[in-house]
């Protein structure tokens, strides 16, 4: 008797969802909502809600579904996150990812089943060249992008040699291989960390202090960021050594890096000073929204998913079996974007500008990001050639 | 020769870290035959203790002493209230209890503290690095942890060996149910043990906290680790995980800082880099099996029961 019960529940369910999905605009997003991570999750569905409170809750007329799910940062279970979002769920768009070795686990799966996939930061160089599809987008950039503006910016400032530290992952390897690519000088040493289990980076100090290079580049996204500076500022290399980054000062180690992070220059396609309209409401609006907390750019990149998802959705009229409209509409990144506008690649990455951001005291007496300068313009990633798409 | 020095001290330093909460551990599953997972918690709960105490007292090292003594407390408590309730069960009843002590742990962390975790500022004195010897400067703080571990090391060793409560909980590690027949009044013992554990792993954590950032989750890993090294020392021995941690310490830090320069050597650049990392954290597990197919009671087992 129970089970009969249960069986017609469980039918009625499935009899009941394809009826909804024609007449609500279904969207999956994975990213990390628990560990010590799960602060850079809570930032993206934060700035995800934020900009469907923005489009009025609607798409096209349509009330929007949104499934979070967890990867806990780690590739299998975003890969089977994402199985289920394709296979029961059904979802139109896929958005999210933070970690590149995820996105790339679980990049097959969308893309076998045809679903729109926004990655709203990892960008693994993968991804770009030899894995690029038609259904894959990226609201973020390329991993080699950002690092190598930040060695282009190394040797506007002279810099002769640098020792290299990174997590040992897609993302850390594309990293030291981006600031390689551009930066003119010597690279000493090359060490990579085991991720995401190792905190503590003593030995890895102590090698770049004793191969005497002129600078340090790191990228450690997260906590380990904060790791790191504490342990560089401890050791007192930070007196010895100027350290250059890439995504490992932002809003959400900030409070925790405190003065460690101030004089610690890094490369970035958004901050939140870009002199926009939309930047500075989208700004405003988080801070009003989620009081105590300001907003990265992995928000932002999450925000402009979001807007993308609109545009191509707008323009086929809420059709979203037009998979090729929406594409085409997708392309041409018809909307506005909290970095400014920009094209995309054949690829469908990205070609931005970077600019420089620097630590500063705002008007409360707070730490912040500030835009310094920028670096590069309209850059875009070196693997399109590989992207069979053109 | 000066870079090996200081490899030698981070490996060092981060062996006695290892110690502190390996030892709590070793005497509780010693003694009690308790498995303890949660651990780590008491590691994560001595670090929120230790920066919330700082934050209001402005002072780090009144701040670390209340957060000892609230660990310690908290160690009694949780030993009082749930944990004597398991004595008598199987093994699998306990690693499944502690597990859920896991997830209660850290889901009250994120009530209480919220989920962005907590930093833990040193005192300006204790950022400067020292010159230990010409050319070779060294953290203060890591120069304070080596310092404040090995008296720690040398207090236990004094109260196991020396004292009439060290010779019951050795006595207790060799054979439980006759210092219980003899009319020692056990249960207050294993509080004490228990209580004296989750000072240690407090210590620990809240050691660690300037180092690292004190947040949810971050006795799990290091538990791993420490499970690693009462394997080697032989469990119930404290001069066991005393020894094992120091290898283990020295062991991981040596592999990270000299193996991928010996790669490189062998392989071409690229592969030597990713190779590094995975092997040089393989080593201490290396370690582990080798000793467990070697010696399989550890270096140095308690005495036989």
């Amino acid at each position: 008797m129970k089970k009969a019960f249960w069986l017609a529940g469980a039918m009625a369910l499935a009899l009941a969802q394809p009826a909804t999905a024609a007449d609500s605009v279904k969207i999956g997003f994975v990213s990390t909502f628990s560990g010590p991570t799960a602060v850079i999750g809570n930032d993206m569905r934060n700035s995800f809600e934020l900009a469907l409170d923005h489009l009025g809750r609607k798409i096209d007329g349509k009330p929007v579904e949104v499934i979070y799910e967890d990867d806990q940062q780690k590739p299998d279970v975003g890969k089977q996150k994402t199985e289920k979002l394709v296979q029961s769920d059904k979802v139109d768009f896929i958005v999210g990812y933070i970690w590149s070795n995820v996105l790339l686990a679980s990049l097959k799966t969308a893309v076998d089943s045809k679903t729109f996939l926004i990655s709203a930061n990892a960008g693994p160089s993968q991804l770009a060249g030899e894995l690029c599809s038609p259904y894959v987008f990226s609201t973020s950039w390329q991993n080699d992008q950002t690092p190598a503006a930040m060695g282009l910016y190394m040797n506007q400032k002279g810099v002769k040699s640098v020792f290299l530290i990174g997590p040992n992952y897609a993302a850390g390897k594309d990293m030291l291989a981006g600031v390689k690519s551009t930066f003119k000088g010597e690279v000493v040493g090359e060490e990579y960390t085991v991720w995401p289990s190792q905190l503590d980076f003593s030995a890895e100090l102590t090698k770049a202090r004793n191969s005497k290079a002129e600078s340090i580049f790191v990228f450690y996204p997260g906590a380990a960021g904060v790791q790191f500076l504490n342990q560089y500022a401890q050791a007192g290399i930070k007196a010895q050594i100027p350290l250059y980054t890439a995504f490992t000062v932002d809003e959400l180690s900030l409070p925790l890096q405190k003065d460690n992070a101030i004089g610690i220059p890094g490369a970035q396609e958004w901050v939140n000073d870009l002199p926009n309209a939309e930047n500075k409401k989208f700004v405003e609006d988080y801070r009003k929204k989620y009081p105590g907390l300001r907003p990265t750019y992995y928000g932002a990149q999450a925000y402009d998913a979001a807007q993308l998802i609109n545009s191509a959705v707008v323009a086929v009229k809420g059709d979203l079996t037009k998979k090729d409209a929406m594409k085409a509409e997708m392309e041409k990144a018809n909307f506005k974007s909290l970095r400014g506008p920009f094209k995309y690649g054949n690829n469908h990455i990205p070609i931005q500008n970077f600019y420089l951001q620097d630590v500063v005291k705002d008007a409360d007496g707070q730490l912040s990001l500030k835009t310094v300068a920028t670096i590069v313009k309209d850059d875009q990633d070196k693997f399109h050639d590989k992207c069979s798409m053109k | 020769m000066y870079l090996v020095v200081e490899q030698l001290l981070n490996g060092l330093q981060f062996g006695l870290l290892l110690f502190l909460l390996a030892a709590g551990l070793t005497l509780v599953f010693g003694i009690m035959d308790f498995v303890n997972l949660a651990h780590g918690s008491l590691y994560m709960m001595g670090a929120y203790f230790a920066a919330t105490f700082v934050a209001w007292t402005g002072s780090f090292v009144l701040g670390a002493l209340m957060a000892l003594g609230a660990t310690l407390l908290l160690g009694i408590v949780l030993e009082y209230v749930a944990l004597r309730h398991l004595y008598g069960r199987d093994h699998l009843d306990q690693v499944l209890a502690t597990f859920g002590l896991i997830l209660f742990f850290n889901d009250a962390v994120r009530l209480i503290w919220g989920p962005a975790g907590l930093a833990l500022p040193l005192p300006a004195w204790l950022t400067v690095p020292v010159q230990i010897i010409p050319g070779v400067y060294y953290p203060a703080y890591r120069l304070m942890i080596i310092v404040v571990a090995m008296a720690v090391a040398a207090m236990l060793y004094l109260v196991v060996m020396r004292t009439r409560v060290g010779m019951l909980i050795r006595a207790g590690a060799s054979n439980r149910e006759m210092i219980g027949a003899l009319g020692i009044n056990i249960k207050l013992l294993f509080t004490l043990v228990f209580g004296l554990g989750a000072a240690l792993a407090g210590l620990a954590g809240l050691m660690q906290a300037p180092i690292l950032t004190v947040q949810i989750g971050m006795g799990e890993n290091i538990l791993i680790l420490a499970f690693v090294i009462i394997v080697i020392g032989g469990i119930g021995s404290i001069r066991g995980a005393f020894m094992a941690a120091l290898f283990v310490g020295i062991i991981d830090t040596m592999g990270r800082a000299f193996l991928p320069d010996l790669l490189r050597k062998v392989l071409s650049g690229a592969a030597a880099s990713t190779a590094a990392p995975a092997l040089s954290s393989m080593l201490i597990y290396l370690l582990m099996a080798i000793i467990l197919v070697l010696r399989p009671e550890g270096l140095f087992p308690a005495a036989k029961r």
